[in-house]
């Protein structure tokens, strides 16, 4: 490929600032949450984790810049098959953790093939929707096929179980679907119909312990022991920060292990205890930005499959930053969902971070056309 | 053309774009609106809930399951135990309140502040254990200065109480602390570190039913750690129930007629295999085994020579000795190798290729049929019995018996016993089968090993007409409002092979062996009922060896087991029993007496002063 000196004129620099904003931010939130409290010498092991998992995260989004996006759209039924093909191996030889049954081992290095899955189901529907766009919507025929497409990678997730990632691909799916616009009596037949199966499968599908935990999930109260005690906590911490904080490392909630998993899912309530309503609106101010930034370059691209591609990989990151801090702050129910490049895990990092690379592709080469 | 409509897709997507940028503003302020609401409206209450960190989960362990008899009788309960916590958030300066605690309650300083590093300081909010079970001394003292000592608790904790120690030990077993390997296998779910388990016997086997789900509290807390406010409460659920089969006056007593002896007694109902009795002496006192039991207790246990922590009725395995001429006799009847009229001539040995093969009678019990041969449990007349139906065929009727294999019994470690064949013997020791040895094994002696338990089977089987029962040790499991939530019914695992005739035979000899007036076992004889039953004495080593022991202590493990099995009355059979001494010697005078005792205790036919003349001396 040779190399185009428009690119480099064209390149994000606004994008790249706020991921790298973010991340810092992410860090020092992380600090606090393992090291408060911590007895050992030098840096705790998921900080330190987490600093490689952000370095290769920016090295993997470096690498997604130097193809053409477009390319995608060719190679779309490929990637698909290979995270499908990836899901059905989960299936017979994953690792199980937690509970469940999500990693593959590949040559000693571990993945979770339901976070490729969102990439992946993004980059089909794009393609599908980029070929059948118009300005009426889509019909109920036109729906067919992605609707397949997304249902197979979403049971074989909601079987491992992960619920959280099942969710996830059909609030991304369905994001997509109503933004590329359907017809006004399809959305109206999609609605009644949902209306008349979940009755059913409520009362005649589900069994009881099934239904407890459904229950459970919309309302933690009815669990004071574990979800509902943990909100409770994270609630605590977030409101004690009040206006300016209790500052860096000192907040007690997190110190004094209150808070659950307040390295991963619960991190937020580290930072809104030891930064207060400043920090957190810091951090909010920021994610909103990245998500209109997102929404810009699907606005400004000249190619209509860019244009949902980049609407489909902002929605992926609205999505986590709406259902972690909701859920944290009490509004949502409770799901495992890390909050994007402030979470400790690696599969969050490296999904996001081909995003935010696909993003900054498709940003750079917004003049391309057809 | 293409420009017009290149304009037209703008202003669609600029369209859908201000959409889906409205729907994010939305959700955003959303989001700042719920930060102010929780920061600044409700901050300062937040704050001062962070500071004291006033709300706290307390955990409500479920109280476990009771086990009663099968009458009904309370065998197992739990007892309140005060357990002595620190909160090291509310304890101020910690070791000046536990000087002050260590001098107070007399336990060394060094030991409490033990407790607290083992656990390390990481969880100041969680209550430390710094003695369990105090005493009501202690625990007086605690509470009397209470105020003196801040961060200091006491926690009362259900705990398992046994209420007659080292009855029916082996059989309800004990408890012991989960261990981080069985938490992290995910087996237990329900259980965190520091809870209690079944380890052995009952508590083990139905660990699922006793066990109960833990509960919990969320409570508010002031500033010194007590609870101002219960905020929810999830109920734990208790365990359930167990019922056992086992009948308790029969135990008892049949545990005093063990004491100061090694041995078994087993007792069934014949008619659904019910656990009466299961005795294994001696025995350990359970109530030792809770919060751990002490180093010396469990070195004192092991080094018993009688084998305390073993259950003799399930893991003993014994030679049967002349009990198995029930089996021979039945193998011999079934394949007409012998029959009602078949008699034998014992001159008090039997001469097999160039070898004598004594009876225990040495001047021989002159003519006999297969009925006097069980009665007076003449060895020639099974040698040359045994010799006729073959190591192999034997083996074929054992295991039918339900000998040599694992009765199925609801408790861990049960033994198998050992029934020879051929094939057997070529693989244990390469070693062709000796006609001899056939000789041996028709009248229990040899490899043969059975083990208490399925002697008893066995003869509860003989005394109702040839059905094998699983023997079961609890009938019915309640919750705690009495509901049934499981009925354990009698099992079936097999049939006596043999016929109507064989079993009427073989019956009538077990009668005449208490019943006959040359019977083995005619010593315990009553007027009120007839019984049936088998002497047995199995030898510990072949005496032929002749040397000599000075030790008494020796002399004594050289002593041969005594066997008895029976069962009662002999006509509609409501009891069987099997019972073995360790080295009580003789059958007859041993075991036998056991018996019998319990069996008129059973049938109420036994006057309470007589309990203690009845047992026979040690």
């Amino acid at each position: 490929m040779m190399f185009d000196r428009r690119l480099l004129e064209h390149f994000d620099w606004g994008l790249l600032l706020l991921v790298l904003l973010i991340s810092g931010c992410g860090l020092i939130v992380l600090y606090s949450a393992v090291m408060a409290g911590w007895q050992g010498h030098g840096l705790h092991s998921l900080f330190e984790r987490q600093l490689i998992w952000i370095g290769a995260g920016f090295v993997v989004m470096t690498g997604v810049l130097f193809f053409d996006f477009r390319h995608l759209n060719k190679l779309n039924l490929i990637i698909y098959g290979v995270c499908a093909g990836l899901l059905i191996g989960v299936l017979f030889f994953g690792q199980s953790g937690g509970g469940s049954q999500r990693w593959l081992s590949l040559g000693g290095i571990s993945i979770q093939p339901s976070e490729l899955m969102k990439i992946a189901l993004i980059i089909s529907l794009a393609s599908i929707y980029a070929a059948t766009v118009s300005p009426e919507g889509l019909s109920f025929r036109q729906l067919l096929k992605p609707a397949g497409i997304c249902l197979i990678p979403v049971g074989l997730i909601v079987n491992q179980p992960d619920l959280g990632t099942g969710l996830m691909l059909l609030l991304i799916a369905g994001s997509i679907t109503l933004f590329v616009k359907v017809e006004k009596k399809v959305l109206l037949i999609l609605a009644g119909l949902s209306g008349c199966i979940v009755p059913v499968v409520w009362f005649f599908g589900l069994k009881a312990y099934q239904k407890a935990r459904i229950l459970t999930f919309l309302d933690p109260d009815r669990d004071p022991l574990g979800t509902g005690y943990h909100i409770i906590q994270s609630k605590i911490a977030i409101g004690s920060g009040m206006i300016t904080g209790k500052g860096f490392l000192q907040g007690t909630q997190n110190a004094l292990a209150f808070l659950p998993e307040q390295h991963t899912d619960f991190i937020l309530s580290v930072l809104a205890e030891e930064w207060g309503l400043v920090g957190s609106a810091v951090l909010l101010v920021l994610y909103f930005l990245l998500i209109s930034w997102g929404l810009n370059i699907a606005y400004n691209c000249r190619n209509m499959f860019g244009s949902i591609l980049a609407f489909g990989i902002t929605s992926m990151i609205f999505w986590q930053i709406f259902i972690n801090i909701g859920m944290v702050m009490g509004l949502m129910p409770v799901v495992g969902m890390p909050l994007p490049l402030v979470s400790y895990g690696g599969s969050s990092v490296i999904t996001n971070m081909v995003g935010f690379g696909i993003l900054l592709n498709i940003s750079m080469r917004r003049f391309y056309t057809g | 053309m293409v420009e017009l409509q290149r304009n037209k897709e703008r202003d669609w997507m600029k369209q859908r774009v201000m959409v889906a940028s409205l729907c994010v503003l939305i959700v955003f302020i959303m989001l700042f609106l719920r930060l102010v609401y929780l920061q600044l409206i409700k901050g300062e209450e937040y704050r001062r809930l962070s500071e004291t960190n006033c709300v706290r989960l307390k955990s409500i362990k479920p109280s476990r399951g009771l086990i009663f008899d099968r009458y009904g009788e309370l065998l197992v309960d739990n007892r309140p135990a005060f357990d002595l916590v620190i909160v090291l958030e509310d304890a101020g300066s910690v070791p000046d309140t536990i000087s002050f605690l260590s001098s107070l309650i007399d336990e060394p300083y060094v030991d409490l502040m033990e407790q607290i590093q083992k656990t390390g300081v990481g969880a100041v909010y969680k209550p430390i254990i710094l003695k369990k079970d105090i005493s009501r001394d202690q625990l007086a003292v605690v509470e009397a200065h209470k105020f003196d000592l801040p961060g200091i608790y006491v926690e009362i904790e259900p705990t398992r109480h046994y209420i007659h120690p080292k009855t029916a030990a082996h059989l309800l077993g004990y408890l012991g602390e989960v261990n981080k390997k069985e938490l992290e296998s995910g087996h237990f779910p329900l259980l965190r570190a520091g809870d209690q388990i079944g380890r052995y016997g009952v508590e083990k086997s139905f660990e699922s039913y006793l066990q109960g789900r833990r509960g919990g509290r969320q409570v508010e807390v002031d500033v010194n750690g007590r609870v101002v406010q219960v905020l929810k409460t999830v109920d734990p659920e208790p365990g359930n129930d167990l019922h056992l089969t086992l009948d308790l006056p029969l135990q008892q007593l049949a545990e005093d007629l063990l004491k100061g002896r090694d041995g078994a007694v087993v007792a069934l109902d014949p008619s659904n295999g019910d656990v009466l009795v299961m005795v294994s002496s001696p025995a350990f006192d359970q109530n030792d085994f809770i919060g751990g039991i002490s180093n010396n207790k469990w070195r004192a246990l092991m080094e018993n020579p009688g084998r305390p922590m073993i259950n003799k009725a399930i893991q003993g395995e014994y030679p049967p000795a002349s009990t198995y001429k029930i089996l021979t006799a039945i193998a011999g009847l079934e394949e007409k190798q012998i029959d009602g009229r078949t008699t034998t001539f014992c001159p008090g040995f039997y001469t097999f290729r160039g070898r004598r093969y004594h009876c225990w009678r040495k001047h021989g019990h002159g003519r006999l049929n297969v009925v006097d041969a069980l009665s007076q449990s003449c060895d020639v007349f099974f040698y040359l019995a045994g010799e006729k139906i073959g190591v192999d065929a034997l083996a074929q009727y054992a295991m039918g018996c339900g000998l040599g294999r694992p009765t199925g019994i609801d408790l861990d470690h049960e033994r198998q016993g050992l029934i020879p064949t051929s094939a057997w013997k070529r693989e244990r020791f390469n070693e062709a089968w000796f006609p001899g040895e056939t000789l041996s094994i028709s009248i229990g002696q040899g490899f043969n090993l059975v083990t208490p338990l399925q002697m008893a089977v066995f003869t509860a089987a003989v005394a109702n007409g040839g059905t094998l029962f699983r023997p079961r040790v609890a009938s019915t499991i309640k919750d705690v409002h009495g509901q049934v939530v499981a009925e354990l019914e009698p099992e079936i695992i097999g049939g006596i092979p043999a016929g109507q005739n064989t079993l009427d035979l073989v019956r009538k000899g077990m009668v005449d062996v208490i019943q006959g007036d040359r019977g083995t076992a005619r010593s315990i004889r009553i007027k009120q009922i007839q019984m049936a039953g088998k002497t047995g004495t199995a030898q510990v080593f072949s005496r032929k060896t002749g040397e000599k022991f000075d030790s008494e202590n020796q002399v004594r493990t050289l002593q041969d087991h005594a066997w008895f099995v029976c069962y009662a009355p002999a006509q509609n059979p409501v009891i069987a029993l099997s019972v073995i001494i360790e080295h009580g010697e003789h059958g007859s005078s041993a075991a036998a007496p056991v018996a019998g005792t319990l069996v008129e205790k059973y049938l109420g036919l036994l006057e309470p002063e007589q309990t203690a003349d009845a047992a026979p001396e040690g």
